[in-house]
C-alpha cells in the first residue's frame, strides 16, 4: 500500500521535530502518481475515500429497501380490512386472494429491521463516515491496512447480496423478527422463513460481522498509530473519539453476536440442543432437551445492546462537531463530552438484560439490570446539556447540516426520556414489545442516526465529491423529514401505551386494541408520504455529485485538518506534508482573533492576541 | 386507463419541480446568495424553528389529550394500580424535561440565529454547571430507580401461599389452560406424550393430575391473589394481559410464572366501561408464526362464588378422555378416592372469608 508508507514515515520522524508542517522525505512517494485502471480506482479501492463513497452509496441503496419495507406493511397496518390485489405485480404469490400473507408480513418486519440497523445504520453510518474522516482528520495519509479495509466493504458487498438474494428465495425471508429468537428461527416447521431465509441470514451476518471486524480493528489501529504530529487524544475532534470508541464496541460485542448464530446454525443443521428444549411442533416431538432459548437472548443482547450505541455515537460524534462548527462556538464541555462517551460505552456492556426484564430471567437479575439501565441516562442527559450550551449565544449558520444536526438533538430527547420508562423494569411489564418501544427506538436509534448520517454527508459531501448538495433542496428535505418523523412516531406512542403490540399482522381481533383504526391508518400515511420525501434527498445527492456548485477547500470556516486539504482531496490525502497540530479542534470566535475560526495547524506563535494566559507558554 | 392518467400526472408534477429547481438555482446565483456566507434563508429557518415548537407543541397537546382515554385500558389488577400511577409520574417528569429542553432548543436556534458582525460567546467549559447538570439527573434517576425497584421487587416476589393457581401454555397458534383440580396440584406432563387429544402432555400416572381439568377460557376469582403457571410447547409466546399489567414470556423448556390480584369482575367492568361485550384478553406478545396476531384467549373475572361454582362443575382431563387414562393403567382405582376427599369451596378459602 503506497499509501499508508509516507505516512509511516512521518509518525517515526515526527517526535523530534518542533516546526509545524515541514516535511522530512515523504513526498517521494507523491510524485510517482501511476496511473490506476478503472477497477483499482473505483471498484477494488484500497483509498478509504473510495471505500468510504462506497459505503454510503451501498447504505442508502439499503436504506431504499429498508423503507421500501416498511411502506409495505404500513399499508397492511392502516387497512388491515383492505385488499392489496394491486400489488400482486410486485410482489406475487405473497398476496393471497388480495390479502398480505401474514408470514410474509412478518418477513418484511424482520428484514426491515435487520436492514435499518445493520446494513444502514451500521454499515452505511459508521462505515461510511469511520472511514471518511478518521484519517483525514486525525491527519493520516489513509487506513493503517487499505487492503483490510478494502476487505471490509467486499465483505459487506458479498452479505448485502446474500441478504438481498434471501429477499426472493420460495419459503420466503427471514421472518422471526431481526431479534431472530429460537426456537422460531431454529424450526422451519414453525415459520416457513426458518428455513433457507434463515440459513442465508446467518451466512450473510456471519460475513457482515467479519466485514465490521476488519473494518474495526483498522478504525482502532488508524486511530492510536497514525495521529499526526501534535495530535494527541486531548486534541481528537469528537467525531474521532466517537468512531474509535464505536469500533472499540462493536470489537468486543459482534463477537458474541457471531457466536450466538453460530450456535444457532449448530441447533438448525446439526441436531445441538443448544436453544432448544422439550419441543412438541408439527405432530412430533423433538429429540432436544437442556437447551435455552433464554441464553440465545443473552448473547443476542450483549450485541445487541452495545449495537445500538455503535449505530447512536457516531451520529453524535458528527452533531457535536457540526454544531460547533455552524453555531461558530467550542462544543461546551469537550471533555465532559469525551467523558459522556466512555462513559456510555462501558454502561451499554452492563445494560443488555433490559430487554429480557419479562422472559422469566431471575427478578433479582432485573433489579440489577434498572439500576445500570437507569445510570447510562446520565451521561446521555449530559451530552444533550453540552449540546443546547454549546447552542447558548452562537452566531448560528442554518447549513442543512446544521438542521440536521439540532433535528438529532430534538430526536435524541424525545426517544432518549421513554427510554427511562421502559429501563424502568415495573412499567417494562406493560410496555415490553408494545408499539411505545417501536416509538421509543425509531426516535432515540432510527430517525437520529439517519439525522446524524443526512446531517454527515451534508456537511462533509463537499469533501467527498468537491460539490456542494443543493441547500434549498435539503432544506426540504429537512422540515419534510423532521415533520413526518414526529407524526408517525409520536402518535406511535399513545398507541403503545394503550398496549397494541409489536409485530402484529393486524389488531382487529382483540376489542383491546381496536380502538386506535384511524390512528394507525394516520401514522400510514405520515410514513409512506415521510419515505417518498427521502427521494428529495437522493436526486439532490446524484445531482449533485456532477452538477452541484463547487466547493471551496474549507466552505464551512472549519478547523479540522480535513479542510486543509485540497477541494478533493487525492490519494494521499494532502499533496504536501501533513499538517503539523498545535491546538484543540474547537477555537472558534476566540475573543481577539482576526477570523472567528482558528485551524488546528495553525501554531500558536501566529495567534498572540488571542492566546489564553496558559497558551502564552505554547508560543 | 387510470393507471396511465396518473403516470403521466406524476410525470408532469416531475418535470414541474425540475423546472422550479432549476429556476430556483438560477435565481439564487443572480441575487448573489451563494457568495453570501448566509442569506435570508437563514432567517426563514430560524423562524420556521419557532413555528415548529408553537404549532407542532399545540398540535401535540392536542392530540394527547383527545386520546387521553383511548390510550388507558382500564385497570384491573393491585400492582396495576401502582404501576399506573408510576408510569403517569414517570411521565410528567418526562414530560416536564422534554418542554423545558425543546424552548431551549428551538429558542436559542431561533434567538442566536446569525447576526451580521456579531460574534460568538467564547465559552468552552464550565466544571460547575457539568457538575449540577450531572448531579440533577443523577438524582431524579436516583429517585425513580428506587420507587421502580421497590414495585418490581413487589410484583416478582412470592406469590401468596393461598393464590389460586392455573397453568397456561402457549402453542402455535392459541392457549390451553390447565387447572390443578381439587388437590391444588397440578400433575406431572412431558411434552414426549403430547398428542392430538393429550394436548398437554399430561402424564396420568401421576396421581395429582388425575384431577387436572382444562378450561377454553381462564376463570379467576376476583379479590384473590392468581398464580399463572406458564409454559410454551413450541416456540416462545408471552402472555400478555393489558387489564392486569401482566406479561410474561412463555419458553418451552423452561416454566415461567407471574401471580397478580384481579380487582374487577368482568362484570363489574362491563358496567364501568358502558360496553356490554367487554372482556379482558390475553394476548400473545412475542412473535410466534403466521397465527401470532390472533393468539387471544378471554379471561373471566368472576365474583367468588361464581368462581366456586363454575370451577366445581369442572370434569376432570382424566374423566373426560378415559381411553387417555386406560393408557395409563396404574393406580387408577384410587382416583374416586381422592375426588372425594376435597370440597371444592376449599379452592377459595380466602376469597370464601373475605364474603
Amino acid at each position: 500500500m503506497a499509501a499508508n508508507l509516507p505516512n509511516q514515515a512521518q509518525v517515526q520522524g515526527g517526535a523530534g521535530v518542533t516546526e509545524p508542517g515541514i516535511s522530512h522525505n515523504e513526498h517521494t512517494h507523491h510524485d510517482e502518481h501511476h496511473e490506476q485502471g478503472f477497477l483499482s480506482k473505483y471498484v477494488f479501492s484500497t483509498d478509504h475515500k473510495t471505500i468510504a463513497k462506497q459505503f454510503l452509496i451501498t447504505g442508502m441503496l439499503w436504506a431504499i429497501v429498508g423503507g421500501t419495507l416498511s411502506s409495505l406493511f404500513r399499508l397492511q397496518l392502516g387497512w388491515p380490512e383492505s385488499t392489496f390485489e394491486w400489488l400482486q405485480p410486485v410482489l406475487g404469490k405473497w398476496i393471497e386472494a388480495g390479502k398480505l400473507n401474514p408470514e410474509f408480513y412478518l418477513a418484511l418486519v424482520t428484514m426491515h429491521g435487520t436492514i435499518m440497523v445493520f446494513f444502514v445504520l451500521t454499515a452505511g453510518l459508521s462505515g461510511t463516515f469511520s472511514n471518511f474522516l478518521i484519517p483525514l482528520q486525525i491527519g493520516a495519509r489513509d487506513m493503517a491496512s487499505g487492503f483490510m479495509n478494502m476487505l471490509s466493504y467486499w465483505f459487506f458487498f458479498i452479505s448485502s447480496v446474500i441478504m438481498f438474494v434471501s429477499l426472493f428465495i420460495e419459503t420466503g425471508p427471514a421472518a422471526a423478527g431481526w431479534t431472530i429468537y429460537p426456537p422460531l428461527s431454529a424450526l422451519p416447521q414453525a415459520i416457513p422463513g426458518s428455513g433457507a431465509g434463515m440459513t442465508l441470514w446467518l451466512v450473510s451476518m456471519a460475513l457482515f460481522i467479519v466485514s465490521q471486524l476488519l473494518g474495526g480493528v483498522n478504525y482502532i489501529t488508524t486511530v492510536i498509530n497514525l495521529r499526526t504530529q501534535g495530535m494527541s487524544m486531548s486534541k481528537l475532534p469528537l467525531t474521532i473519539w466517537a468512531f474509535f470508541l464505536t469500533a472499540i464496541l462493536g470489537l468486543l460485542a459482534f463477537p458474541v453476536l457471531f457466536s450466538a448464530a453460530l450456535l444457532l446454525i449448530f441447533d438448525r443443521s446439526f441436531g445441538t440442543s443448544f436453544f432448544l428444549s422439550d419441543i412438541y411442533i408439527a405432530g412430533q416431538a423433538l429429540p432436544n432437551t437442556g437447551g435455552s432459548p433464554i441464553l440465545f437472548q443473552h448473547l443476542f443482547w450483549f450485541l445487541g445492546h452495545p449495537e445500538v450505541y455503535i449505530v447512536i455515537m457516531p451520529a453524535m460524534g458528527m452533531v457535536s462537531e457540526i454544531l460547533a462548527t455552524n453555531s461558530r462556538k467550542p462544543i461546551f464541555g469537550y471533555r465532559a463530552m469525551i467523558g459522556s462517551l466512555l462513559g456510555i460505552s462501558l454502561l451499554s456492556f452492563v445494560v443488555w438484560a433490559h430487554h429480557m426484564f419479562v422472559t422469566g430471567m431471575n427478578p433479582f437479575l432485573g433489579s440489577v439490570f434498572m439500576f445500570l439501565t437507569l445510570i447510562i441516562a446520565v451521561p446521555s442527559a449530559v451530552k444533550t446539556f453540552n449540546w443546547l450550551a454549546t447552542l447558548w449565544r452562537g452566531n448560528i449558520r442554518f447549513t442543512a447540516a446544521m438542521l440536521f444536526s439540532i433535528g438529532f438533538v430534538s430526536l435524541f430527547i424525545a426517544g432518549g426520556l421513554t427510554g427511562i420508562v421502559l429501563g424502568n423494569a415495573a412499567l417494562d411489564i406493560q410496555m415490553h414489545n408494545t408499539y411505545f418501544v417501536v416509538a421509543h427506538f425509531h426516535l432515540v436509534m432510527g430517525s437520529s442516526a439517519f439525522f446524524g448520517l443526512f446531517a454527515g454527508v451534508y456537511h462533509w459531501f463537499p469533501k467527498m465529491f468537491g460539490r456542494h448538495l443543493d441547500e434549498k433542496l435539503g432544506y426540504v428535505h429537512f422540515w419534510l423529514t423532521f415533520l413526518g418523523v414526529y407524526l408517525v412516531f409520536l402518535p406511535m406512542h399513545y398507541v403503545g401505551i394503550a398496549g397494541f403490540p409489536r409485530r402484529y399482522y393486524a389488531w382487529t381481533g382483540f376489542d383491546t386494541f381496536s380502538q386506535f383504526a384511524n390512528l394507525n391508518k394516520f401514522i400510514s400515511v405520515a410514513a409512506i408520504l415521510a419515505f417518498f420525501a427521502q427521494f428529495v434527498f437522493v436526486f439532490n445527492f446524484f445531482y449533485s455529485i456532477f452538477r452541484g456548485r463547487r466547493a471551496s477547500e474549507n466552505p464551512w470556516r472549519s478547523t479540522t485538518l480535513e479542510w486543509t486539504t485540497p477541494v478533493v482531496p487525492g490519494h494521499g490525502n494532502w499533496p504536501g506534508a501533513i499538517p503539523a497540530v498545535h491546538r484543540w479542534p474547537y477555537d472558534y470566535s476566540k475573543p481577539g482573533a482576526a477570523d472567528d475560526f482558528i485551524p488546528q495547524n495553525v501554531p500558536y506563535s501566529q495567534t498572540q492576541s488571542s492566546n489564553l494566559p496558559y497558551e502564552k507558554e505554547m508560543e | 386507463m387510470t393507471a396511465l392518467g396518473i403516470l403521466l400526472v406524476l410525470a408532469l408534477l416531475l418535470v414541474v419541480f425540475g423546472l422550479l429547481f432549476r429556476l430556483q438555482i438560477l435565481t439564487s446565483i443572480f441575487s448573489g446568495s451563494t457568495t453570501r456566507e448566509v442569506g435570508v434563508s437563514n432567517r426563514v429557518n430560524a423562524i420556521l424553528f419557532i413555528v415548529f415548537m408553537i404549532v407542532g407543541g399545540a398540535a401535540f397537546a392536542w392530540s394527547f389529550v383527545d386520546n387521553f382515554d383511548k390510550m388507558n385500558p382500564p385497570i384491573a389488577s393491585v400492582h396495576g394500580h401502582a404501576t399506573e400511577r408510576m408510569f403517569w409520574t414517570t411521565m410528567i417528569i418526562l414530560g416536564i424535561v422534554f418542554t423545558l429542553t425543546h424552548i431551549l432548543l428551538f429558542v436559542y436556534s431561533y434567538k442566536y440565529q446569525h447576526k451580521e458582525g456579531r460574534r460568538a460567546f467564547f465559552f468552552p467549559h464550565n466544571n460547575k454547571i457539568e457538575i449540577i447538570w450531572t448531579l440533577i439527573p443523577a438524582v431524579v434517576m436516583a429517585g425513580l430507580v428506587f420507587a421502580g425497584w421497590k414495585e418490581w421487587s413487589r410484583i416478582t416476589g412470592p406469590a401468596p401461599k393461598d393464590a389460586v393457581v392455573l397453568e397456561v401454555m402457549g402453542k402455535q397458534f392459541n392457549w390451553l389452560v390447565r387447572y390443578p383440580g381439587r388437590d391444588q396440584k397440578l400433575g406431572m406432563v412431558n411434552y414426549r406424550l403430547i398428542d392430538a387429544t393429550n394436548e398437554f402432555g399430561f402424564d396420568l400416572s401421576d396421581q395429582s393430575g388425575l384431577d387436572d381439568f382444562v378450561a377454553p377460557e381462564i376463570h379467576v376469582p376476583k379479590g384473590h391473589p392468581v398464580l399463572l403457571r406458564i409454559r410454551s410447547r413450541d416456540v416462545l409466546h408471552a402472555v400478555y394481559m393489558p387489564h392486569f399489567r401482566v406479561q410474561m414470556y412463555a419458553v418451552p423448556g423452561m416454566p415461567t410464572k407471574f401471580w397478580f390480584t384481579p380487582t374487577k369482575s368482568t362484570d363489574e367492568m362491563r358496567a364501568q366501561t358502558g360496553n356490554p361485550k367487554f372482556n379482558y384478553e390475553l394476548a400473545c406478545n412475542q412473535i410466534c408464526g403466521r397465527g401470532h396476531f390472533a393468539m387471544k384467549l378471554n379471561i373471566v373475572v368472576d365474583e367468588p362464588d361464581d368462581y366456586v361454582a363454575w370451577f366445581s362443575q369442572q370434569k376432570s382431563f382424566s374423566e373426560q378422555n378415559p381411553d387417555v387414562l386406560a393408557s395409563f393403567k396404574q393406580k387408577t382405582n384410587k382416583l374416586a378416592s381422592k375426588e372425594a376427599a376435597i370440597p371444592a369451596a376449599a379452592v377459595v378459602p380466602a376469597a370464601k372469608a373475605s364474603l
